[in-house]
């Protein structure tokens, strides 16, 4: 070695063998970088498409007529005993408002969180912490399963089978509600955050197990203040993918929350949300009309909720592990 | 990996479709048409094998702007043209398209089977559509709050109740809306205070309203929707870019034909022959 330094460095000269290996290693290496790229490429180009329909409700006098941002969001004069937020997009004087859609987004939403983050959460730390090993080995691959239903089924089965208990078990006047689409997403999410949290939990080192219970603890103190804990941003992920998921979901929310644009905090009452509202109208929306454009901006307005929900919960996971481990990560 | 299998076969199953096109004439559009259609190109295809008719749903709207775009040859729409869509074919194609009324379609009202009401005037209608007629027993039913069925925002179907019965006024906020008349139908079966509104074509298990006109009550037979009697009928339209050539023109000429019409009257709809 210490004689190299004095000589030119000189590259070893490679066998044939060596050096196709080296060339298959090249070209692999290349493949999956450019998968990789291809997957970015995609994405920024769905955003560009998206923004770029959407677009037209600025630049469209017609359409800057029609939609403006203040016809969107305020609330507008209509004759008395009319709701002033209506969203009307196909009328003589189309009405734009995104109020009601908004309401029945969060209604929905919320009722599902409420239900499947609980439900996904213990039934992971059931899984995980507490469940034997037989019942484990059943428990997972039968909720994974559960999240293989496509959102029609559910929605279907929302709409035939849930909808008259739920209407007699809460009394309710109609028999699609908010309710009842926020139980059918519930459905949807429940496998989602159950799986992402059960990997979490499992994930969290023994040791810690160990240590606790040496100290003392008993196993439920030991999963409750120990490995929940620790297992924290990993949950959190699973809820906010969860939260995105119900948020984003359409067919659920189409088929059994009656969609009208009302708006009221009522559960028993309907709910219109913003992904079912670009799902009904954009089959025959006129192309390039500023229906058509507000379609597309309220598909930006989904992806700009996801993508400040996913920035807040990353922080928020950062700022977990760092306490977690005293500074370290 | 799991995810990069899923991708291909997503990409295979999106593939599918472009490569079984080796129809001779596509046909797209109205979801409220795409049965008919369908039956149309079954029949065509038997009789002149060899031509091949492709017909997919997707909404009027769909099929108007595949027409623009030049990936369809006949568009169904269950309503007319607009204006901006005239203009997207002029600039394109320097055409103002050709319209062709190919059935009829009555639009009919729905109570549930127990509803002890069977008549109504458009204007009772137009009261509960519009929200000032809340209860059944403003009508003379039942004291019990309306349930309101409608359509999603933009079919065509919703849009002739708005320009025919609700004199182009907005629909009551409380008005549900769901997916395609087969849901609205269903929805009107499993709810006794519910009204809902449709094509005839899928009227089954329900009572179909009749309309009152003065002390007449006109109900939406295939007669009287001939006759143009029953008030809420319409046109249901095929639409090219230029006039029907070659396999196209043929079959069109066939679901013209009476045998054509014989089809439109079994699944449910008018013949406009």
């Amino acid at each position: 070695m210490e004689q190299g330094l004095s000589q030119p460095l000189v590259a070893p000269s490679l066998s044939p063998a060596a050096r196709r290996r080296q060339l298959r290693e090249k070209v692999i290496a290349g493949l999956i970088t450019l998968m990789a790229f291809t997957g970015i490429a995609a994405l920024i180009l769905i955003i560009i498409f998206v923004a770029k329909e959407a677009l037209g409700l600025f630049l469209d006098a017609e359409a800057r007529h029609e939609a403006s941002l203040s016809k969107m969001f305020l609330a507008q004069d209509v004759p008395a005993g009319r709701p002033a937020f209506r969203w009307q997009p196909v009328s003589k004087v189309p009405k734009v408002s995104m109020i009601p859609l908004f309401v029945g987004t969060l209604k929905t939403t919320v009722v599902s969180m409420l239900v499947a983050v609980p439900l996904g959460v213990f039934g992971a730390l059931f899984a995980a912490e507490f469940a034997p090993r037989r019942l484990r080995e059943l428990l997972k691959p039968v909720i994974e399963l559960l999240a293989g239903i496509p959102s029609v089924v559910l929605g279907f089965f929302a709409l035939m089978v849930m909808s008259t208990v739920v209407k007699d078990v809460f009394h309710f006047d109609r028999p699609l509600n908010a309710m009842l689409a926020g139980l059918g997403l519930a459905l949807a999410i429940v496998p989602v955050i159950f799986t992402v949290s059960e990997d979490a939990l499992t994930a969290v080192p023994r040791s810690y197990r160990e240590a606790s219970l040496a100290l003392g603890a008993t196993p439920w103190e030991t999963a409750w203040k120990v490995v929940l804990p620790a297992a924290a941003p990993g949950i959190l992920a699973a809820c906010v993918l969860g939260f995105g998921r119900a948020i984003g979901e359409t067919m659920i929310v189409l088929m059994a929350s009656g969609n009208a644009d009302v708006i009221s905090w009522s559960l028993g009452d309907s709910a219109r949300s913003l992904s079912a509202t670009i799902a009904a109208e954009m089959g025959e929306v006129v192309v390039g009309s500023p229906h058509y454009s507000l379609l597309f901006f309220i598909g930006v307005q989904l992806f700009l909720f996801t993508f400040v929900l996913n920035l807040m919960a990353s922080t928020w996971t950062r700022r977990v592990v760092r306490k977690l481990t005293g500074g370290a990560a | 990996m799991k995810a990069f299998l899923g991708s291909i076969v997503a990409g295979l199953l999106l593939a599918l479709p472009l490569a079984a096109q080796a129809g001779n004439v596509t046909v797209k559009g109205s979801d409220t048409m795409v049965i008919l259609g369908q039956r149309w190109a079954e029949e065509f295809m038997k009789k002149t094998p060899g031509t091949k008719v492709q017909v997919t749903g997707g909404g009027s709207g769909v099929g108007l702007a595949a027409l623009q775009n030049g990936t369809t040859e006949i568009a169904m729409s269950s309503r007319e043209m607009k204006d901006a869509e005239k203009t997207k074919l002029r600039t394109r194609y320097n055409t103002t398209g050709v319209e062709i009324p190919v059935a009829k379609d009555g639009v009919t009202f729905y109570v549930s089977e127990s509803n002890p009401i069977s008549a109504l005037t458009v204007e009772q209608l137009r009261g509960i559509y519009v929200g000032d007629i809340t209860n059944w027993k403003q009508v003379g039913g039942a004291d019990a709050p309306i349930i309101i069925y409608s359509r999603e925002n933009s079919s065509g179907t919703y849009v002739f109740v708005k320009d025919h019965v609700l004199d182009g006024e907005d629909y009551v906020a409380s008005a549900q809306t769901l997916p395609g008349t087969a849901a609205v139908v269903n929805a009107v079966s499993k709810e006794k205070n519910s009204i809902g509104y449709g094509g005839a074509a899928y009227a089954k298990g329900i009572k179909e309203l009749k309309i009152k006109k003065g002390n007449e009550e006109v109900a939406p037979s295939a007669e009287n929707i001939k006759t143009g009697k029953y008030p809420l009928s319409r046109d249901l339209y095929f639409y090219l870019r230029n006039k029907p050539s070659g396999d196209a023109k043929t079959f069109i000429d066939f679901a013209l034909s009476p045998e054509g019409q014989a089809v439109v009257t079994k699944v449910g709809y008018f013949p406009v022959k």
